[in-house]
């Protein structure tokens, strides 16, 4: 594997509005720090891809966004949302997790009915008008490109329901609770090539009214959907900028390997 | 050898013992039941068990054996579904956890009669309850616990991590997340588990000698105040059970048709834990076909 200079790194400068940012982020599994200081500011209603090759830490990085590591890893540094720095270990993490959604690399619907799955949580938020319920169901199944398909089936198993459809009931599950931001891990990694376009489709509509931050490993769909794209390697932030200059013109050297291939 | 002769051979000797276990098992369930069916009718079903005469019947006994089961999982189920959920999802792994582990599994080998013995001398003795079906019922508690606790456990952990992950990510507590999703998906297994549990339960005899006691006093099935001695729903009043009554029938019974009462409990005995295995069974693909479609 060839040795790069973590050090030699490129991070574009952003100034229009932040919807989360990082400050010196660290986590560390145990003793293996798994993520090392990253700094990054996610515009508002952007999408930016985070690629890297496995272990690189771009998952660990992505879950700690919404503090999914809290029981798993050590994390330090500074998650600042809406002025507040969520990463405080005094913050209220059901709240945040509200406003900060996320969707799994496998499908994972609860085992109820279609509606179910996405009135559960919203029941548990205190949600209880039936009018309410009815119209977040068909509004998130709407914009997950789902409704057409289960309108008519939405009091059955969500687990009858293909991979792919699984997944975008899961991403309305996550859309239906109204969050600013949506992180996805991998989301299209387990489905066929159709339903991974339908994911990218509606992952660009989604954007209009809300900040994604999508993991990938397929460097076609990183540059086909988002907006920037952050490079990891071995737990460092390699290079952030606009998704455009990083497929064409990278300013690293390990970015550049990575993309042509000529990596490790 | 040639691989597709050690296949054959090994197959062969596989089939062989299936064979063996089964007939054994289907040898010994027809042994008792040939034996013990003529012998049930409703007069055994609804009379009460005589001491001299023949004629008795174990009305009583098998409605003690139900009595305290139910008090067994009232007492035992709430205790390790805390625990099986303890062990399940909140429980490091470092050893206070293994000793945890370590002691159930201690517990789960416990000899009956050693339980007996000791709901004797601490419930029945020490803290003065006497031979009643509460006793029995904690001391069976003693013999359930482990098995159940390590059944819902299991059960929970069969539960994909990922379901629970969808839960906190949606923003709710791993409190609402254990108990509004990983249970009910776990819930035909714990289902199955509490019933397969049961059937032990109502087969035990050595543990409740000692606890639940060896004599079944004529109860009122018409009085329902539980503080009443006279009422069948009394805990505290000495209980002998089906099991017991096997047990006792053989050993000490001076009754003319022992033998008859002997072959026809066993036969029920038998009939009702079949009942249960079977229906845990069905309960449980019928619970898990509802809640998850599948066909």
């Amino acid at each position: 594997m060839k040795t790069y200079d973590f050090d030699d790194k490129y991070i574009i400068n952003l100034d229009s509005e932040m919807a989360i940012e990082t400050d010196n982020i660290q986590v560390s599994y145990g003793k293996n720090q798994a993520i090392f200081n990253t700094s990054l500011k996610f515009p508002r209603f952007k999408i930016i891809s985070l690629i890297g090759a496995s272990g690189s830490g771009k998952s660990t990085y992505l879950r700690c966004l919404n503090r999914m590591n809290d029981k798993i890893a050590t994390v330090d540094g500074k998650i600042m949302y809406r002025n507040v720095d969520i990463n405080d270990p005094k913050t209220n993490v059901y709240e945040v997790r509200k406003h900060i959604g996320m969707v799994f690399q496998r499908p994972n619907p609860f085992s109820k009915s279609i509606r179910e799955n996405i009135e559960f949580a919203l029941k548990e938020n205190g949600i209880r008008d039936k009018n309410e319920l009815d119209e977040r169901v068909e509004m998130s199944l709407q914009d997950a490109a789902l409704w057409e398909e289960v309108k008519d089936e939405l009091d059955t198993s969500a687990l009858a329901l293909s991979g792919g459809q699984q997944q975008r009931l899961c991403i309305a599950r996550s859309i239906a609770m109204k969050p600013d931001i949506l992180l996805l891990d991998e989301p299209a990694s387990a489905l066929d090539p159709i339903s991974t376009s339908k994911i990218e489709d509606t992952v660009q509509l989604l954007s209009k009214n809300l900040t994604v931050i999508i993991v990938t490993h397929n460097m076609q769909q990183a540059s086909r959907i988002s907006d920037y794209t952050a490079f990891f390697h071995m737990g460092h932030i390699i290079e952030y900028n606009e998704t455009r200059k990083i497929f064409t013109k990278p300013k690293i050297k390990a970015t550049d390997d990575y993309i042509s291939g000529d990596f490790g | 050898m040639h691989p597709k002769r050690t296949d054959k051979i090994a197959t062969g000797i596989i089939y062989t013992v299936v064979f063996a276990v089964v007939a054994i098992l289907v040898f010994l369930i027809g042994y008792i039941l040939v034996n013990g069916v003529p012998d049930i009718n409703w007069h055994f079903l609804t009379s009460q068990a005589q001491s001299f005469s023949a004629g008795g019947g174990i009305r009583d006994q098998l409605f003690n054996s139900l009595y305290l089961l139910v008090l067994t999982l009232i007492i035992s189920f709430p205790i390790a579904m805390g625990a099986g959920i303890y062990l399940a999802e909140y429980a490091k792994d470092n050893w206070i956890t293994d000793i945890i582990r370590t002691s159930i599994e201690v517990l789960s080998s416990l000899p009956s009669v050693v339980v007996g013995l000791f709901g004797y001398l601490l419930l029945v003795n020490q803290l003065n309850m006497g031979f009643s079906i509460l006793s029995g019922a904690i001391a069976l508690t003693f013999f359930n616990l482990p098995l159940l606790t390590r059944n819902i456990e299991e059960s929970l952990n069969s539960v994909p991590g990922l379901q629970k992950e969808a839960g906190i990510s949606l923003g709710l507590s791993d409190w609402k997340t254990i108990t509004k999703i990983i249970v009910p998906e776990a819930l035909p297994g714990i289902l199955t588990g509490v019933i397969l549990s049961s059937g032990r339960v109502f087969g035990e005899a050595a543990a409740l000698i000692y606890t639940a006691g060896q004599s079944a006093p004529s109860v009122s099935y018409t009085n329902w105040n539980i503080f009443d001695p006279s009422s069948f729903l009394n805990p505290m009043r000495p209980a002998e059970t089906l099991a017991v009554h096997i047990w006792k029938v053989n050993t000490e019974a001076v009754t003319p048709d022992a033998h008859a009462i002997s072959s026809g409990s066993s036969a029920v005995l038998i009939i009702v834990i079949l009942i249960f295995n079977l229906g845990a069974r069905f309960i449980g693909n019928h619970i898990y076909k509802k809640m998850t479609a599948a066909k």
